[in-house]
């Protein structure tokens, strides 16, 4: 008899005779349920997991080599090649870390821009991993819903930006346009039929039977091991450890809006599930907030710090001392103060943190970026043994990981 | 004369640089400013030598000894709620004093704070792993193992996580190019055919984005299209550019004003 709650397999007509019957198996790096490229060598004792091996590098670009040759506003749009299915969040990430590192103050519209652009990019990331974790689950409705809305949020993205994937939306001291005509009216379609959108996907999700029997009690991880492991966003969330960035360390307007961070003691894949479902809710409820706020904001985009950030446009085509300091910035770059910095945000993913440490030079001297996920990546080798070989493809998708941040 | 450059930091230098620029530094503020981080400070002064301490940023950066990382970190984790090692890696010092700063990035969730932890060692020195106080270390040491060539004491794995084993050098050194060393440059070439194949392929062939001007074969250019495979190397002739037809009509005619028709008139 099965569990209701496992897909057990048994072999009725095969028996293995000899002793040691350790298969060692090759998933990946070109698995599409991999997410990218990830290779595991997988141990098995029949179909269970005794041991598994992740092994990553294959998307290894040397992003950190790169930006102690770079200035660093030639870095921003490397940052989007991180985790490109939110790529604002990881400019937003980059851009805060150097405002802290030369203490810069972002006007208020910009500010309310960047809230508008991370809480899409969250919601485009958390749609992005429902469709593909339900396809790899076979559930393929629900990927065709998530990413025809996903497409609206790309679609508005590419209003604001003029690029669907690789935003480089964000500046340092700011954002570079303000929003077009139409931007909050569409946003604000989109955000009131978001609800009905979730309830379509719950509807088909929640209590399918194949839908619990893969994720309930599979990829259990306890409180311990996520912080021992250094989990971070919803991976932790779903651990039963209360930790959100955007709440306990709030950054731009984080601590003006109203929103609940969700929170599970399961630690298995539906609780996961659960909590990208919820976040999304709470990632509307935001953007409602923040679009209100974007009335009352005056209508300076970036910070005035003539020594780091060049002049509006404006002050450039018409005078001469601010054409001189855009091109000294331009080609020579800003050079930060000598001193190290590290920034955390809460990203889609879970902690993106930037480390800078800067010797006053127009380049980095070490930047270091930690990327949620290759933890995430990291925990797999304690979290598979035990389970089953379809076990692993629900795993890998609820940890949400993406190469290009796990091999930056 | 040629212009010297530095070995010991191939990194991309300013290509201008005022002599009387000085830095403005990151404002260092002493921990006895915040309570928490001071009772932190404290606890790790009564075991362990402290060679300096400050807040920057809004983190306690606090400097040790190598040899007291494992003890340290172990008492942060145990007695002083720091429950998460964020990030871990080394900064590579060993143009200025031959050293490499390796730093853990702590973080406590009931005290919000974070404090970084910073230790420096020599370039052969090795350093205690504290795989077995946070997993999280077991891969970013492998990956300080990877880039900067540090080796570490007890680790349970240490093999590179993100180069191909067979890989010699470490890429984030500042001795390492940014467009790699020549192991790098023919990695695949001697793996795939062996050194003795460098010569027959050639430098030229090795690099695929590179693009030959007089190659004709591979290569149009715009503007000044020639047969395929002409020899351009001795000049190539005029390309005579015309918008036509295959029977000779004209696609493109030029305006002639006095056959066309011009409506003054709007209403007509």
């Amino acid at each position: 008899m099965q569990q209701s709650n496992r897909l057990r397999p048994f072999f009725e007509n095969i028996t293995f005779d000899r002793d040691d019957n350790e298969l060692i198996l090759n998933f990946g790096p070109q698995h599409p349920s991999a997410h990218g490229q990830l290779r595991l060598m997988l141990h098995l004792q029949q179909e269970q997991i005794t041991k598994a091996h992740p092994d990553i590098g294959y998307l290894h670009r040397g992003m950190e080599k790169m930006a102690e040759n770079m200035i660093y506003n030639e870095f921003m749009p490397t940052t989007d090649r991180m985790d490109y299915i939110a790529s604002s969040s990881n400019n937003y990430g980059f851009a805060l870390a150097v405002e802290r590192l030369i203490g810069l103050e972002v006007p208020r519209r910009a500010k309310v821009i960047r809230m508008m652009l991370l809480e899409t990019n969250r919601l485009m990331s958390h749609l992005f991993w429902l469709a593909t974790t339900a396809l790899d689950i076979g559930a393929m409705t629900v990927f065709l819903f998530a990413f025809r809305e996903r497409e609206y949020l790309m679609d508005l993205i590419e209003d604001y930006c003029g690029a669907r994937l690789t935003h480089a939306a964000v500046r340092i001291g700011g954002v570079p346009l303000d929003l077009p005509d139409n931007f909050i009216a569409d946003l604000r379609k989109f955000l009131d039929k978001l609800p009905e959108n979730i309830k379509d996907y719950e509807d088909l999700l929640d209590t399918n039977r194949i839908w619990k029997m893969r994720m309930e009690n599979v990829g259990v991880i306890s409180k311990e091991m996520a912080l021992s492991w250094g989990c971070s966003g919803v991976m932790l969330r779903a651990s039963g450890v209360e930790w959100d960035i955007r709440k306990e360390e709030p950054y731009e307007l984080y601590d003006e809006v109203e929103f609940n961070v969700p929170v599970s003691d399961k630690g298995d894949n539906y609780a996961r599930y659960k909590l990208y479902m919820a976040e999304m809710r709470e990632s509307a409820k935001i953007l409602y907030q923040v679009i209100d706020m974007y009335e009352g904001t005056g209508p300076e985009l970036m910070a005035h710090a003539p020594q780091y950030i060049s002049a509006p446009k404006i002050d450039i085509m018409t005078q001469n001392y601010s054409l001189m300091q855009h091109f000294v910035l331009v080609t020579q770059g800003m050079r930060p103060p000598v001193g190290e910095v590290y920034v955390a945000t809460e990203s889609p993913k879970g902690e993106l943190g930037y480390f800078i440490n800067s010797q006053g030079g127009a380049y980095p001297y070490r930047l270091k970026l930690r990327a949620p996920s290759f933890w995430h990546t990291g925990i797999l080798t304690d979290l598979l043994p035990g389970h089953y070989i379809p076990d692993v493809v629900s795993i890998i998708g609820t940890t949400n990981i993406v190469f290009g941040e796990v091999d930056r | 004369m040629r212009a010297y450059t530095p070995k010991d930091d191939v990194q991309k230098k300013p290509y201008y640089t005022d002599r009387y620029w000085v830095a403005p530094q990151v404002a260092k503020s002493d921990v006895s400013e915040d309570e928490v981080f001071a009772a932190d400070l404290e606890a790790i002064k009564a075991s362990f030598e402290v060679l300096d301490a400050y807040i920057q940023v809004g983190q306690m950066v606090v400097v040790i000894n190598a040899t007291d990382n494992f003890g340290v970190i172990k008492m942060l984790k145990n007695e002083r709620e720091y429950n998460q090692l964020s990030e871990l890696s080394a900064i590579d010092w060993l143009a200025q004093e031959g050293k490499f700063e390796v730093f853990y990035q702590m973080l406590s969730m009931s005290k919000r704070k974070r404090l970084r932890i910073k230790c420096k060692i020599g370039e052969k020195e090795s350093i205690e792993s504290v795989e077995k106080l946070f997993r999280s270390a077991d891969w970013s040491e492998r990956e300080m193992y990877d880039m900067f060539g540090i080796v570490i004491n007890n680790h349970p794995y240490m093999k590179r996580i993100l180069m191909p084993d067979d890989w010699e050098g470490y890429p984030l050194r500042k001795t390492y190019p940014l467009q790699g060393d020549e192991f790098a440059q023919w990695y695949e070439v001697d793996k795939i055919f062996g050194k003795e194949a460098r010569e027959i392929i050639g430098p030229e062939n090795r690099d695929p984005a590179r693009v030959d001007r007089y190659d004709t074969e591979r290569f149009s250019r715009l503007g000044h299209e020639v047969p395929r495979g002409t020899d351009i190397t001795q000049g190539e002739p005029d390309t005579l550019i015309q918008y036509q037809e295959e029977g000779g009509a004209f696609m493109i005619e030029k305006f002639d004003a006095q056959k066309t028709v011009t409506i003054s008139d709007r209403d007509r």
